[in-house]
Formats: C-alpha cells, structure tokens, sequence
C-alpha cells in the first residue's frame, strides 16, 4: 500500500506519468490548473498503489513531489 | 509509512521548472541534485553552466554557480577548479555547447586530464534557438536549417562523443546514457555518480552524455520523443561506459 502527491502547480500536464505507473492508477482530471493544463489526479480506491516511486522518477517537473511506501 | 521519494534538498525552495512538457532536462537535473545530496557536497559545488536550455540550471540548482561564454563551461570549471582544488566542479552543457561551439574547450579539458566533471545533454537539436541542425542531428533528421534532411553532401556527419571523450588521455570515465525509460534513468545516476566520484578521487576528467528528448522542437507528444530516442537515436549513439580507468586498474 502506498500514496503519492501531487503538487498540481508544477503540473504541465505531458502525462508521462499516466503511461508509467505499471498499475494505471494515474488518470487524466478535467481540472485545470492556474496555467489551464489539464491535471492528473492519483485514483487509487482498491489501494493498489505499492510506492514503487516510477511516477516520481519519471515526472519531468518533479510535480509528484512525495510518495510514501 | 515510510518515504520513499522527496525533493532533492539542493534543489531551490519553490522553484517551478521553465522547461516545455515533456523536457528530460528536469529528470536529469533531479538525478545531479540528488547525487549533491548523497555524496554531500552541496556546500563544497560550483557549477560552470552553459548558453541553451541547460543554463536555467542555476533557477532551480541551489549551489554556487559561475556563468561561462558560449561553449567555453569546460575551461572555466579547469580555471574555478585550478584556483580552488577543494571544491567539486562540474558543468551542465547542451550538446551544442560542448560538442560544436565548445568542442575544443571540452576536447582539450579532457586531453589536460583536469578534475572536473562534465555533464552533456544531447537532444540531436539546438533546442532553445528553435531547432537548427547541431552536431549530433543524426541523418535524415529534419530541422529549421536543414528542411530536406541531414546529408552527408551538405552537412557531413554527427559527432559521437562519448567516444571521441573516451580517446582523450586524460579522461577517467566517459559514458553515454538515456533517460527515456525508468531503468536507463537509473543507470543514468549510476553514470553520473561514478563520473563525480573520479573527481573527488583526483583521478581525472568525468563525462556522461546524456540522451534527451526535445518534444518541441520534434514537433512530438513527450510520449511519441522517448520512441524516438529509443528507435531513432540509440542505433547511431550506443548507450554503454567507453572508458573507466577504475575497472582498468582493477584488471
């Protein structure tokens, strides 16, 4: 079980992160943020998320700014 | 829980990367900030930067930083490291930086063997100026200054210069890696970690070129660049280490 962050600021909305995370738990939002970018949002009900960290990695912006395992 | 990830702390309290979506500038910045912090040398670093995408290192990188001349990062981190032997100097280039405005100073800095570390993003293009042809455009590619291609009759060839770096005598470790997938990320800190260490073992001159994208000025989604990187680009620049003169010695 794991969660991770999203500062949504730093978001440029590249979504490289929605075709990294190996259990697809990182969708595209219809929110914006103050730069109009379509957000992510982590949707994780069945807590499948396992703080393996490749979103944090991966994220060019350092949007995902923690992630707990 | 326990944290398994955060904000490198030698990066600047709220800073907010200028990068387009997508740029792996980011990621590599990350992965020095978080080897600053690992080996702590933070307080001890100085960084030459570069002209192109590169130079907004020092926005973000919270070390002490000397601006250098287009392409000429390389002879002033030998002049900051000449006067100041304690310290840890590195630089951050751009290809275009290092390979073609800069190609001597970089060449001459590893044939002189001087303790510094290089680090050498290469995204085939000039990046900020709008996509000219650089030094390491690969052929066939298109660019602002080469609408039909590059060719050899016009334009010549790319340079590799992992490589052309390895040949030098005075370099200590020279690789070439990629960011386009999480294990080659990881392999990419390893790289840069070993080309910090041989500077602070005296041992001489430390290189990784780094395979970037440039989703921009690719006219691509960051997604489709990293396939790019991947298909077109690691076919004419091999990842691999070309040179570790600390294997050698073990041998």
């Amino acid at each position: 079980m794991g969660k991770i962050v999203i500062d949504s600021n730093r978001c440029k909305s590249c979504y490289l992160c929605v075709s990294t995370c190996p259990k697809g738990l990182i969708k595209k939002s219809s929110k914006t943020n103050r730069l109009g970018d379509y957000l992510v949002e982590f949707d994780d009900k069945n807590n499948e998320c396992i703080g393996c960290a490749m979103c944090a990695k991966r994220c060019p912006d350092m949007a995902i700014t923690e992630v707990y395992r | 829980m326990q944290q398994v990830f955060s904000i490198p702390k030698s990066m600047k309290k709220g800073f907010r990367y200028t990068f387009c979506p997508g740029c792996d500038h980011g990621v590599a910045i990350r992965l020095v900030a978080e080897l600053l912090d690992e080996l702590n040398l933070q307080d001890k670093a100085i960084c030459s930067t570069s002209i192109g995408c590169s130079v907004f290192l020092y926005d973000f990188l919270d070390v002490d930083c000397v601006e250098a001349p287009h392409g000429r990062a390389c002879a002033s981190a030998t002049g900051v490291k000449r006067a100041r032997p304690d310290k840890f100097v590195f630089t951050y280039q751009g290809d275009g930086d290092f390979a073609s405005i800069g190609l001597a100073e970089s060449m001459h800095t590893a044939l002189r063997g001087e303790c510094v570390s290089a680090v050498c993003i290469n995204n085939t293009t000039y990046g900020m100026t709008g996509g000219q042809l650089g030094p390491t455009t690969i052929m066939g590619q298109v660019t602002t200054t080469s609408p039909y291609g590059r060719n050899k009759e016009y334009y010549g060839y790319p340079i590799r210069i992992a490589e052309q770096i390895a040949l030098c005598d005075g370099t200590a470790y020279s690789a070439r890696v990629a960011l386009d997938t999480i294990p080659h990320i990881n392999q990419a800190k390893q790289a840069l970690k070993k080309a910090f260490e041989v500077q602070l073992q005296g041992l001489g001159f430390g290189f990784v070129e780094i395979l970037s994208s440039c989703p921009t000025n690719w006219h691509m989604t960051p997604q489709e660049a990293h396939i790019r990187v991947k298909e077109e680009m690691m076919p004419v620049f091999p990842l691999g280490v070309y040179k570790d003169v600390t294997t050698e010695k073990g041998e």
